[in-house]
């Protein structure tokens, strides 16, 4: 079965979603109980499977493997890489957090809250364990059912349009997808995902198959032009919906681009690397500027998650360790600080019930725990060293830079306007007078609160001090990964060379030293 | 004349046939209070016959000189043809009495009796192997369904619907009829096999208006756009159950048929209706979606959804292969579920004194009075919509299988395009069951039988996938029993 001797992905699917039947019949602290307790055990099984995932030289690449061909046309096949380990790791890290953060904003209909939450934990780690093509795209695609519901009746005034536009974007996109991975398991005679990534299809075909799954995705993701759902679904989602859309859903894109896109459509890929390049350019900029004048702050957290995404598309493009690995060090970042910073957003909403920025101001003075939080958290968002999204963003740009420079330029600029509206915000709402007396008089953090937002600051300052303990669990997979599309890598406007060292001898003894010079600078460069 | 051999291929009719004539005269003697006892005679006799199927199941062949065959194809068709009316029959009683505005209306004796003789015709729809008795199963069929749509005679809505019902399907009766003495001129044969026989050597110009006809007369009785018109007057105005009723077995048959004529009567010339059945297929999607968008009863809506889900289901066909038509039969068993579950939650709405309420805004706040029902009517909405994990979105991923494998990768990705618009109306109740405030409240569930019914389709309906090889080797037999 596995190193462990019991089915540990099923396990980690069934404990939410028994937790999620029991807060059905349950009472409203009943719920909240059951919902905290289901989630901590998956967190602790979380621990577990990292603990066990063999990360040595040499080590499978698909562990805690689980087959059982119950379903006829497609089987309940499970099983990890370190790709997804690290996502799974992300998803279970943030539930407990998530329960937390509905423990008092939520009052009514507690136990549809807290079943919605955990069916939505089952599905997320069934995306991200499952090895059938069928079976990824049910969990893929029946995500939208919790949220639907999550955003519809505990979202805010306009809940029912942001609830509406999330089911039908993303459906849309979606549905593309299974049509072509109908045509795949025809072509390939296989469900398996793994033996479909090691697959050559066509490269004709590959076009169309590559422009279905990037329907699904760039929606998902969200790209631009087609992320105008995400504003919507983040400012009308209750807290903790905002923190698990930014936190996990998004990273199912991504996910999907490194697990699909990538690996079974390479040439297709290289195809349309600019087309994504274009699309991410145009978003790190262009929604960096639209959060600059948001007045909503959650308005303002998912725009820039829109350009912080946009950094791991062209990571994920640049066709190289560097910029794959970004990539995925982006997500996991993103992952926590956005959520965290939602939940920053949800702390003050929960007391003044307004997003509005100018409603806030000097909360310095009165709430000092919230705004060192808040602090590491912008600064982490901004992309400081020590911070998470510092690595993976200099990653993830260092590889595009091989790829085209003008993308990494252009790119680059994101973090520039990354720093000023992130610090705007926190200038804002942290710093000058109280202008507000209501927010003046504010309680600082209560025990809940700390116990949400300081694990996830630790684990940002962990991931940004010492990275290498969430890369190597994935560094064999994103290096079979990049030997995978080798072959149709495009060529990157770079061209490093290394110099070609010429005997002094030829020339004249001067010269001939000076151009030994120039050859050795050169290629020290290239290097 | 007659041999054993053909008798006990139709066993299942002559069981249902004696059955219906043994109960009506009970009820004539015994009157209407006798009415819920023949009910459950009705739903044994039922249970009998698709008992009797197992002969067709496992030898299947054919009778009565190829006039009807009993096979593995007909036998599933039945199967699920016998459960709907089963389930249609049980639900009647508690509709009929609630208390109306027009005083106390018990249920008539004759009610079960007439659902047992349409699922007579419905049986030799099914398992016809010549167009005339397609023809008279068709009518048998028909007729007890114009006098089940207008059942309550003194409610204007449900003479309206029997009569609509009858013009229409008279019209359709009409060209279907065309169509056959066309076949019959210009093939000189009104067997399948004969007719199949004449088209092997290409179409000649009067057969292909003799297919056109057929296609076109059945196109009416599986309300396919765009024969469609009849459809949402007919399920508003007929009683509940009886719309539950129309809306599943009937429908079973009709396609049924029309798989059957087109794979095996007109199966050499399939590349002459394939075109006309895409067409149909992705109008009635189309049309299916987007009409109902605005629609404020919930029993036209669910009409419209029913036309729209004849477009997925032809889109089975449409490929043309064993395996289309193995994807339409699993259509069919999950599409039965999901509709008789709506129609059971449609049947829970009834307003304070009991009346029944079919307005999709009083369905507002449902979540907070009734969880249950509210759940299960969420359940049926996202399973219609063909949202995974559900079993609707397992209907539609083996049709769309079956295009893609059969090289219709165009039609297939338009068709579920196009189930994004009918997502939208589905979610429309949905939202109002779950995110609106609370309308008034309707009255207790009552009844125990219903509930237990709802319980039992919402878990197929959640928990279907374990019986996905079932499906699988069930529908692969039906199919494999055309040639």
């Amino acid at each position: 079965m596995n190193e462990l001797g019991f089915p540990i992905l099923s396990l980690m699917m069934a404990v939410p979603m028994a937790g999620a039947i029991a807060c059905l019949y349950a009472g409203a602290s009943g719920a909240r109980l059951i919902a905290l307790v289901a989630t901590l055990v998956n967190l602790a099984l979380g621990i577990l499977l990292w603990l066990n995932f063999d990360q040595g030289a040499g080590h499978a690449q698909w562990q805690f493997q689980e087959y059982a061909p119950i379903f006829g046309r497609f089987a309940w096949a499970m099983g990890i890489d370190g790709i997804a380990l690290t996502l799974i790791a992300l998803t279970v890290f943030l539930m407990p957090i998530c329960i937390l953060a509905s423990w008092d904003s939520i009052e009514e209909r507690v136990g549809e809250y807290m079943a919605a939450f955990l069916f939505m934990e089952t599905l997320m780690i069934g995306v991200f364990a499952a090895q059938d093509l069928f079976l990824f795209y049910i969990f893929f695609e029946a995500g939208l059912i919790p949220m639907y519901l999550i955003i519809g009746i505990w979202g805010g005034v306009n809940r029912i349009y942001a609830s509406y536009k999330f089911f039908l974007y993303t459906l849309l996109g979606s549905v593309l997808m299974l049509i072509a991975m109908l045509w795949m398991a025809r072509e390939a005679g296989s469900t398996d995902i793994p033996t479909l990534m090691a697959y050559n299809f066509d490269p004709h075909a590959q076009t169309w198959l590559w422009l279905a799954f990037f329907a699904s995705f760039a929606v998902k993701m969200p790209m631009w032009p087609v992320h105008t759902w995400l504003p919507d679904a983040h400012v009308q989602a209750p807290t903790a919906g905002s923190v698990i859309l930014a936190g996990v859903l998004l990273k199912m894109g991504g996910y999907g681009f490194i697990r699909f896109s990538l690996p079974m459509f390479p040439e297709a890929s290289a195809q349309f690397a600019w087309l994504v390049f274009a699309l991410s350019m145009v978003a790190v900029v262009y929604t960096s500027l639209v959060a600059l004048v948001q007045s909503d702050m959650k308005k303002l957290i998912a725009y820039s998650s829109v350009a912080h995404m946009a950094i791991v598309t062209v990571g994920l493009f640049a066709f190289n360790q560097a910029g794959i690995e970004g990539a995925m060090m982006v997500m996991l970042g993103h992952g926590l600080v956005s959520g965290a910073l939602f939940l920053c957003v949800g702390v003050i909403y929960d007391r003044l019930h307004t997003r509005e920025i100018d409603r806030y101001g000097g909360l310095s003075i009165n709430m000092p725990k919230y705004a060192l939080l808040f602090m590491l958290f912008t600064m982490a968002a901004v992309g400081l060293p020590g911070t998470s999204n510092f690595v993976g963003e200099f990653l993830a740009l260092m590889g595009v830079y091989e790829a085209s420079s003008w993308v990494a330029l252009v790119c680059t600029t994101g973090i520039i306007l990354g720093a000023a509206y992130m610090l705007y915000l926190y200038r804002r709402i942290c710093f000058g007078d109280q202008k507000n007396a209501d927010a003046a008089a504010m309680p600082d953090l209560t025990a809940r609160e700390l116990a949400m937002l300081v694990p996830i600051g630790l684990s940002v300052l962990w991931m940004g001090v010492y990275p290498e303990s969430f890369l190597s669990p994935m560094r064999a997979d994103v290096q079979a990964l990049v030997a995978r599309i080798a072959p149709a890598k495009p060529e990157g406007d770079a061209k490093l060379t290394a110099g070609k060292p010429q005997p002094v001898a030829a020339h004249g003894a001067h010269e001939g030293g000076h151009k030994a010079e120039e050859v050795h600078a050169t290629a020290g460069e290239a290097h | 004349m007659l041999d054993t051999a053909s008798l006990i291929l139709a066993l299942p009719e002559l069981v249902l046939t004696a059955a219906g004539l043994i109960l009506l005269m009970i009820a004539a003697y015994a009157g209407d209070t006798s009415a819920k006892m023949i009910g459950w005679l009705g739903v044994v006799a039922l249970g009998v016959a698709a008992w009797a199927l197992c002969p067709a199941w496992t030898q299947g062949g054919d009778a009565f000189g190829g006039l009807y065959r009993g096979d593995a194809f007909g036998a599933f068709a039945k199967g699920l043809i016998y459960l709907a009316a089963a389930v249609c029959i049980l639900i009647a009683p508690r509709f009929f009495e609630a208390g109306g505005a027009n005083g106390a209306r018990a249920i008539r004796a004759e009610y079960p009796i007439l659902i047992l003789f349409a699922c007579v015709g419905m049986g030799m729809m099914v398992s016809a192997g010549d167009m005339l008795t397609l023809y008279v199963g068709l009518e048998l069929n028909s007729l007890a369904a114009y006098v089940l749509a207008s059942f309550m005679r003194q409610d204007g809505r449900s003479a309206e619907a029997g009569l609509k019902y009858f013009v229409l399907g008279a019209l359709a009766s009409g060209i279907l009829l065309y169509g056959i003495s066309l076949l019959y001129g210009f093939t000189g044969s009104t067997s399948y096999a004969g007719i199949a026989a004449a088209m092997a050597d290409g179409l000649s110009h009067g057969e292909t208006f003799g297919l056109v006809f057929v296609l076109a007369g059945l196109a009416f009785k599986i309300s396919a756009v765009p024969f469609h018109m009849w459809t949402p007057d007919v399920y508003e105005g007929a009683p509940t159950p009886v719309t539950a009723f129309f809306a599943s077995a009937p429908k079973v048959a009709a396609m049924g048929l029309t798989v059957r004529v087109a794979m095996e009567a007109m199966g050499s010339a399939a590349s002459s209706w394939q075109q006309i059945v895409v067409f149909v297929a992705l109008a009635s999607i189309l049309f299916g979606a987007v009409a109902a968008i605005g629609q404020t009863n919930i029993k036209r809506l669910l009409a419209y959804s029913s036309i729209n889900n004849v477009g997925f289901a032809l889109i089975g066909l449409a490929a043309g292969t064993a395996e289309g038509v193995a994807a339409v039969m699993s259509y069919l068993a999950i599409y039965v579920v999901m509709t008789i579950g709506s129609f059971l939650c449609v049947l829970q709405m009834r307003d304070s004194q009991g009346n029944p309420v079919e307005d999709i805004a009083s369905l507002a706040g449902l979540s907070q009075s009734r969880k249950g029902l509210a759940a299960a009517f969420a359940i049926f909405m996202f399973s219609l919509a063909g949202i995974p994990p559900l079993m609707g979105f397992w209907a539609k991923f083996l049709v769309f299988d079956a295009a893609v494998a059969a090289g219709m990768t165009g039609l297939a990705a338009f068709g579920i395009a196009m189930s994004v618009v009918g997502a939208f109306y589905y979610l429309k109740i949905i939202k109002t069951v779950y995110f609106d405030e609370p309308a008034a409240e309707y009255a207790p569930a009552g009844s125990r039988m219903e509930s237990a019914l709802i319980a039992v389709s919402a878990a197929l309906i959640v928990l279907g996938y374990l019986f996905n090889p079932l499906l699988d080797t069930m529908s692969a037999a039906a199919a494999a029993a055309l040639h």
